[in-house]
């Protein structure tokens, strides 16, 4: 083995990739073999290193300098000071602080981390730290101590419902499948995460995918089932690597595999990749596609649970629903069931973004209200703008309003105000969205991913696809809406599965709480929020002081006028692409709807 | 991407594919990704070639052309035309599209005047938009090939374009 007097950590997660990483080690690289170096030092990829916001970053040991903030550019400076002249480059260090998740970050106000616990505290791809943090004692309570019944009974009386979004109750689910009098049965772990804005079950597969590993094999030991997939999208590479990795050393250490712990409980694991399909996240077409077909929905019943995978009972949870059971089983349902409402326990993982100060990853206790999820815990609006919508629940969830921001947080409650708790995106908008250009964005993303299978689903969201295009385009007309809300109806109605029933949500939840903004783009052909680019024009205010800057950034020459005048722009040319707003230093160019 | 532009033997990659997943009839998906990997696409004969090494080694897992081009088509991420030697991916969901993503898609469909789904006539570059990949908190996000750029705005496209042969 070669011997290096030195090794260099470059983080390679994708938050630092994103931020250019690869390029900072291929500097590295180079600029080591330029000085001759390369002999003496090691550069590694590793995953997230410290608490820094400042990607790329990198750890020195053996002097456990962090570096944070480089580009390829700032190498070869930084590999003279500090490998040649052993100089710490102070400009690019960073003081490490104990580790935290940079898309987690620290534990924020009235957050509690159950399924998170782990996500950036332990080393993903070494299963000793997992083992360091009481990992799979779960596991060996339940072989030795627990019957499958008994344990069953304290996960139902744990209150633990289904984190995919539809919240059933999960051990309900288990006693179904083990009822079944067929064999083998699977489980299946639902790591489909396509919601635009959910990226919860990411960070788990990628921080902590043994408590995944270990929730199945609880589940398979309570349901009776002996082998497992756990079916990750392909956007996820990171994930799927993490996971694999970890399924392999559980294989080692005997977690996984025949007579585990040397009891007579044989249980294995693999992972199968997506191609790119959202509604492979709706169970029967995620099952037709671990079967290696179209991945296309099915009516139900037979559910899952009786008729699954190679039509045998096969049990499907989410990756947080499964991340949760080991927990319960070592603190003890009591425990579980004091966080939340009444019929929603623990906790839920949500994805915060839009608009809000602190966007990311958070985990809050069920019962808790939106309102302190947006201004106490991801810090409010951003820029000090005005609180406008939420949407709850992915792309087939609904937008709620100001009046629904004290609602505390559970399945029902969401549902009730005509949203739903969903996988956990919450995406926060301000006063400059437009809900109907949001609806409509919304129904472009089902239209596109409608699998084509079932005619209200393919033929009815391209419908309300068109309707809501048209209003946004001005050409609304008089009984417009109410044709929307019979297609909404209808397609909710009569879909095969829960993308069509659910793809209209969004539009109906948007009539029915800002009626007003549709009846200004229809009847007065105006967009209150200044969006929708056929309802606006671009008006270049007396304060103007003829620098010419929009004139020349201007990509269609719309913008006339002589140095030092009040420039004009043609309204026939101008494409409201909105650049001139943007380059103007003197604020006179105006939105007028 | 294993550069796509170089003739490779189409039956050799169906080969390895089959060998590294299984002949298996759910192995299907992992195998036609691994040749989309390969070649950039799935060509016509690859199609011809996994039907016929499938069959021959494993005569009870029957698949059809037809078959295998109605998962090729199904899903997103196989493609059946011919694809550029770069593509890149934009992520157009709600996250990105609500903090600027839009401004973003223009710049780049302008700098390389080219439509969702278009290859460029010189096939350097191919242009789609993708499902969310997840890094909202870096949003907008960008792939190309396999290199993600987060936090991107209009100004840098062209900077990023420039990397790419």
């Amino acid at each position: 083995m070669a011997f290096y007097r030195s090794h260099v950590l470059v983080c390679v997660d994708p938050e630092c990739l994103a931020k250019g990483a690869h390029e900072v080690v291929d500097a590295l690289q180079d600029e080591f073999i330029a000085q001759g170096l390369n002999d003496e030092i090691q550069v590694l990829e590793t995953s997230r290193i410290g608490g820094c916001d400042n990607g790329p970053e990198m750890m020195v040991y053996p002097e456990g300098v962090h570096y944070v903030g480089m580009t390829p550019d700032d190498i070869p400076y930084l590999v003279e000071e500090h490998f040649l002249k052993g100089r710490v480059v102070e400009r690019f260090r960073e003081i490490i602080k104990p580790i935290v998740d940079e898309e987690l970050g620290a534990l924020r106000p009235k957050e509690v981390r159950v399924v998170l616990r782990n996500c950036g505290q332990i080393d993903p791809n070494n299963i000793e730290d997992y083992l360091a943090t009481d990992g799979y004692q779960a596991l060996g309570r339940v072989l030795f101590e627990m019957t499958p019944e008994g344990v069953i009974d304290e996960v139902l009386k744990s209150g633990l419902r289904g984190r995919g979004g539809a919240g059933f109750p999960a051990a309900k689910k288990w006693a179904i499948t083990r009822e079944v009098p067929d064999n083998p049965k699977y489980m299946i772990c639902n790591a489909d995460e396509g919601d635009p804005g959910a990226f919860m079950n990411r960070r788990v597969l990628e921080g902590d995918p043994h408590s995944v590993i270990e929730g199945m094999l609880i589940g398979g030991y309570a349901v009776g089932a002996s082998y497992g997939y756990i079916y990750c999208r392909a956007e996820y590479p990171v994930a799927v690597e993490t996971l694999n990795i970890a399924i392999t050393q559980a294989r080692e250490f005997g977690f996984l595999g025949k007579n585990i712990l040397g009891t007579h409980f044989s249980f294995d694991l693999e992972v199968r990749v997506g191609a790119g399909a959202f509604v492979c996240g709706e169970e029967t077409a995620l099952i037709a596609s671990i079967m290696g077909m179209r991945g296309e929905p099915h009516p139900r019943p037979p559910f899952p649970s009786v008729k699954g995978v190679w039509d045998k009972p096969s049990n499907n949870n989410n990756v947080e629903t499964y991340s949760n059971v080991p927990q319960i089983i070592m603190n003890g349902a009591a425990w579980y069931a004091k966080m939340g409402t009444e019929k929603s326990k623990g906790t839920k993982t949500f994805a915060v973004g839009g608009n809000v100060v602190k966007p990311g990853l958070i985990e809050v206790p069920m019962g808790i209200t939106l309102r302190e999820i947006i201004f106490d815990v991801a810090g409010g609006i951003k820029e000090g703008r005005k609180f406008k919508a939420v949407q709850t629940g992915g792309p087939m969830g609904g937008c709620l309003t100001e009046q629904h921001l004290d609602l505390p947080l559970d399945y029902e409650a969401l549902s009730k105000a005509g949203s739903m708790m969903g996988s956990g995106g919450l995406v926060v908008m301000d006063e400059a969205s437009c809900m109907v250009d949001i609806a409509r964005f919304f129904m472009d993303f089902t239209q596109a991913e409608s699998c084509g299978k079932c005619t209200p689903c393919r033929v009815g969201t391209r419908r309300i696809l068109e309707l809501l295009q048209k209003i946004c385009d001005g050409k609304g007309e008089d009984g417009d809406l109410e044709k929307l809300e019979d297609l909404c109806f209808e397609v909710s109605r009569n879909s095969l599965c829960g993308l069509g029933q659910g793809a209209p949500v969004p539009v109906i939840s948007t009539l029915r709480n800002f009626r007003a903004e549709y009846e200004a783009h229809i009847y007065e052909k105006r967009c209150p929020a200044k969006v929708c680019k056929q309802l606006i024009s671009m008006a270049i205010q007396p304060s103007c002081t003829g620098c010419m800057v929009c004139a020349r950034n201007c990509p269609v020459e719309a913008i006339r006028g002589e140095r030092r005048q009040v420039h004009h722009i043609d309204e026939n040319t101008c494409i409201r692409c909105g650049i001139c707003v943007q380059v103007c230093n003197f604020n006179a160019i105006a939105v007028e709807s | 991407m294993i550069a796509p532009t170089i003739e490779r033997d189409v039956s050799a990659i169906v080969q390895e594919a089959i060998e590294k997943h299984g002949a298996k009839r759910d192995a299907l998906i992992p195998i036609l990704s691994e040749i989309n990997h390969a070649l950039g696409y799935i060509p016509a004969e690859a199609f011809q070639e996994v039907r016929k090494q499938l069959n021959a080694e494993q005569e009870h897992v029957y698949v059809s052309k037809s078959q295998l081009f109605g998962l090729a088509s199904f899903y997103d991420m196989l493609s059946t035309n011919p694809r550029g030697r770069h593509v890149i991916k934009f992520c157009e969901n709600a996250p990105c599209h609500v903090v600027g993503g839009k401004a973003v898609w223009d710049s780049l469909c302008e700098a390389l005047d080219l439509n969702n789904g278009e290859t460029s006539a010189d096939k350097k570059w191919t242009l789609v938009t993708t499902s969310c990949l997840g890094l909202c908190s870096v949003s907008p996000v960008v792939l190309i090939d396999d290199d993600l750029y987060g936090n991107v705005n209009p100004d840098q496209i062209d900077e990023i374009l420039e990397r790419y042969e």
